[in-house]
């Protein structure tokens, strides 16, 4: 019973993490796609001013989907980390050069150096989710095992590799439909325009990539499939279904509103429909919820600490998230950091 | 247990162990550096503030605008760096995790959501500054340094328990069953490593701080500015140093009580008896003969106990394979006695300091004291590596004291991949502190030409207009409506 509850917390954790995370990877996406130095501008000043307050907090959630993963399923993290050995240390690899690159392209002045950063910046942010996403096809195709080693073969099939591609679209949606909706609070009508584009494309590789992800997983995971496609996971599935033509039909209005509600609606209910569809095991068919789970007093332990993340932290973000849509944040300029200024 | 302990004492360590333990301490050793000011310049920089506000100190003001632009860029590294460490424990230590996730983790699951917390404040904090009122932008920052504090409480939790741990009973299997909480969270070494680690925080970033200043005092740079950002955060450190050196003095001691073995292995003491002579450095050999080092003789005993006839356990009391190697014991003890040395220095300075400002209410005049302030920075972050090797070097060969191997718990990845990402997270490593370096001595040299050129002025009643310079291109619609 605790253990079921604890599980859909660490399922809500990585929905939270996929859309708070992948907002900020999907910025990093169009910031890679943005083109050169000059034409890439105004969309890359858009995507500094977008994400600076918000990013840190948005990996945190990685960092409780960890904990939860250890403290409540320590027999999942230690297969997961083992056969997906390298996977994850390419995108622990990756969450480093992409929050460093971020972080020191601002206050970089050098065309040089403003260039090498945010391209490490962008090509991490690329890669992460990707091999993210990977990690997590090889737990949906029932490839972590106790016996499986780190091979590639762990994480290079189809699911793995649709996986990591759907990551990377979704992220890119989320991306776009965010920065859109950014560009219409800093009333910039082209940049609207531009991201609105993208948002468009970056949806219809979602429908696309899930389309061929049905597919692939009949047949390379069965479990998974069967889930999609019956009872709580296919609720799912068609929540995730409409919202994705809700967003795309808000993208069409002049106003945009509720877009990024629908677009988050879009990747939560995937991510959901993914792990109800795993039910009733953490790793389909080798390893159940009741078998993963740690001891029954640590579980009721963490559901204690998640009750007070939440009446601590869901105030506290939704604070910073009002303040930031609100335009209340901004980084501190060169003319606040000289003598002769007080703001 | 009992036959995979046999079993491993026949058997070499797994090939993986070194570049594991390598890659680990590669990692946590360049994440050290960042700890210090991600718990404790928070405070230092409110200090400052709420000093400039009460004040009216428009210097004040800019130096905690300033502080916080590094904050900016030191908290993003300190962010991610600490994110490989979660993936370490399993990259590298799935067993670890594997068995004993259950039993210790649950610190971990306080530090999330004071990680949380941490960030959303620093956030609010760092980017409050031009458009929240001054006042609520001031106490939104308030409960930063708390909430650090509260971070610190989950890793230490962590540390400790592989210290101390209890909490669980043994099943036949050896695996923990019975788990309880609250006595593996609460170990006996958590109280000192806890108080030890925060102090040390506070101390490191003070004197990290204050250095910079007085860099610039010794090279005659003797204007408000820098009396300011040099007195603020040393007076906090000065104050903490001796409250350190206690705690310090007191968390040697509990390890003597708790762990004999490391403690021996600390002070290089090899056959259990009383009247243990102290060797200032020293190697010890496989023999048990020390060479080199100043041998103190009794000392060890007074220390350990306040007594010459206190009996301090020796490293030979357990079999080899449950002690540090000789090699092991020798680097904890230098890192220890190393970090001892350095906190006798700190406390010598801060002396200096706190005497001349009680009776004469000023700051040293010398350019000695300067000096010293100016190194006291690199040392204590030097004291706070030894503190750290020491206690991790110390628990050797035990990931979790006397319950799990470090070769128990490593990866069962092939060594070659993992020395080529050890490889690979050296460059990523160098590359980003590197740049991050670089970044910082831009912002100073930025900063000392404007000030060269501009010159204090009177501070002005409303922010600045957007200058070209600014980089944000296009203001929010409601831009000013709150001020």
């Amino acid at each position: 019973m605790i253990a079921g509850v604890i599980a859909v917390v660490l399922l809500l954790a990585i929905a939270a993490y996929a859309c708070g995370g992948g907002t900020d990877y999907g910025a990093g996406f169009w910031d890679l796609t943005a083109g050169g130095t000059a034409r890439g501008k105004r969309p890359r000043q858009l995507i500094d001013h977008a994400m600076e307050p918000v990013w840190e907090v948005n990996n945190v959630w990685l960092i409780f989907v960890l904990v939860i993963m250890w403290t409540g399923f320590p027999v999942l993290f230690q297969r997961v980390f083992t056969t997906m050995w390298l996977p994850l240390a390419l995108a622990a690899v990756g969450i480093v050069l992409r929050g460093a690159g971020f972080a020191l392209r601002r206050p970089a002045r050098r065309l040089a150096g403003r260039r090498l950063y945010g391209a490490v910046f962008a090509v991490s942010s690329l890669l992460t989710p990707f091999f993210l996403g990977t990690a997590a096809g090889g737990v949906a195709s029932g490839r972590v095992t106790a016996t499986t080693t780190a091979s590639t073969d762990a994480w290079a099939n189809p699911t793995s590799l649709l996986f990591g591609l759907l990551a990377v679209a979704a992220t890119a949606t989320l991306g776009a439909v965010f920065l859109a909706a950014d560009a219409r609070r800093f009333a910039a009508p082209d940049l609207d325009r531009y991201f609105r584009h993208r948002s468009f494309a970056a949806l219809a590789a979602v429908a696309v990539l899930a389309v061929v992800t049905l597919v692939v997983t009949h047949d390379d995971a069965p479990h998974v499939w069967h889930g999609l496609t019956h009872g709580v996971g296919l609720v799912f599935v068609v929540v995730a279904v409409l919202a994705t033509l809700a967003t795309a039909w808000l993208l069409t209005r002049p106003s945009g509103a509720w877009s990024r509600v629908t677009a988050v609606g879009v990747v939560a209910a995937a991510v959901i429909a993914w792990g109800m569809a795993q039910r009733p095991y953490l790793v389909p068919t080798s390893l159940t919820v009741a078998e993963g789970a740690g001891a029954p007093s640590t579980l009721r332990w963490l559901g204690l600490v998640t009750l007070v993340a939440l009446v601590l932290v869901v105030p506290a973000v939704a604070l910073l998230y009002w303040l930031d849509t609100h335009g209340e944040l901004e980084g501190l300029t060169d003319a606040d950091l000289r003598r002769d200024s007080a703001p | 247990m009992h036959t995979v302990h046999t079993v491993l004492l026949l058997a070499d360590p797994p090939a993986q162990t070194l570049p594991a333990r390598s890659m680990m301490a590669f990692t946590l050793a360049s994440h050290i550096i960042l700890v210090p000011m991600g718990v404790a310049l928070p405070l230092i920089t409110l200090l400052m503030h709420g000093y400039g506000l009460r004040r009216g100190d428009a210097t004040a003001l800019l130096l905690a605008r300033r502080w916080s632009a590094v904050m900016a860029v030191q908290f993003a590294i300190g962010v991610v760096t600490g994110t490989v460490l979660s993936f370490e424990f399993g990259l590298l230590w799935p067993g670890l995790m594997g068995r004993w996730g259950d039993v210790f983790g649950i610190g971990f699951g306080v530090e999330a959501w004071a990680f949380f917390l941490e960030a959303v404040l620093i956030a609010v904090y760092l980017y409050g500054w031009r458009r929240l009122p001054s006042r609520t932008h001031f106490l939104l920052g308030l409960p930063l340094p708390l909430v650090a504090l509260l971070g610190a409480f989950g890793i230490l939790a962590a540390n400790s328990w592989m210290n101390t741990p209890r909490g669980f009973t043994l099943d036949a299997a050896g695996n923990p069953v019975d788990v309880r909480i609250w006595k593996a969270v609460f170990t006996p070494m958590f109280g000192p490593e806890y108080w030890h680690f925060v102090f040390a925080m506070f101390v490191t970033a003070g004197y990290v701080v204050a250095g910079v200043y007085a860099v610039g005092r010794l090279r005659g740079r003797r204007d408000h500015y820098h009396r300011l950002g040099f007195t603020v955060p040393f007076t906090l450190a000065a104050v903490c140093t001796p409250v350190q050196f206690v705690l310090g003095d007191s968390i040697a001691r509990q390890v003597f009580q708790k762990q004999p073995v490391k403690f021996a292995g600390m002070e290089i003491v090899w056959k259990t008896a009383t009247h243990q002579t102290e060797y200032l450095y020293g190697r010890l050999h496989p023999d048990g003969t020390v060479t080199g080092g100043i041998g103190i003789p009794g000392l060890d005993s007074v220390l350990a106990g306040f007594r010459p006839d206190t009996r301090v356990t020796g490293l030979t009391s357990v079999p080899a394979a449950d002690r540090p190697t000789p090699t092991q014991a020798t680097i904890a003890h230098w890192a220890f006695d190393t970090m001892v040395g350095i906190g006798s220095l700190l406390l010598l300075l801060a002396l200096w300091y706190g005497g001349l400002w009680l009776w004469r209410r000023r700051l040293p005049a010398s350019p000695w004291f300067f000096r010293g302030a100016a190194c006291a920075g690199v040392a204590s972050v030097a004291a706070v590596e030894c503190g750290w090797i020491t206690t991790e070097v110390g628990r050797q060969p035990w990931i979790v004291y006397q319950n799990m191997r470090v070769a128990e718990a490593v990866t069962a990845t092939r060594s070659t991949g993992l020395w080529i990402m050890f490889a690979v997270i050296v460059v990523v490593y160098v590359f980003v502190f590197g740049s991050f370096l670089a970044v910082l001595l831009r912002m100073r040299s930025r900063w000392r030409l404007a000030d060269g050129q501009g010159g204090p002025r009177p501070p002005k009643e409303t922010p600045e207009p957007d200058t070209p310079e600014t980089e944000t291109p296009y203001g929010p619609r409601s831009a000013g409506s709150r001020l």
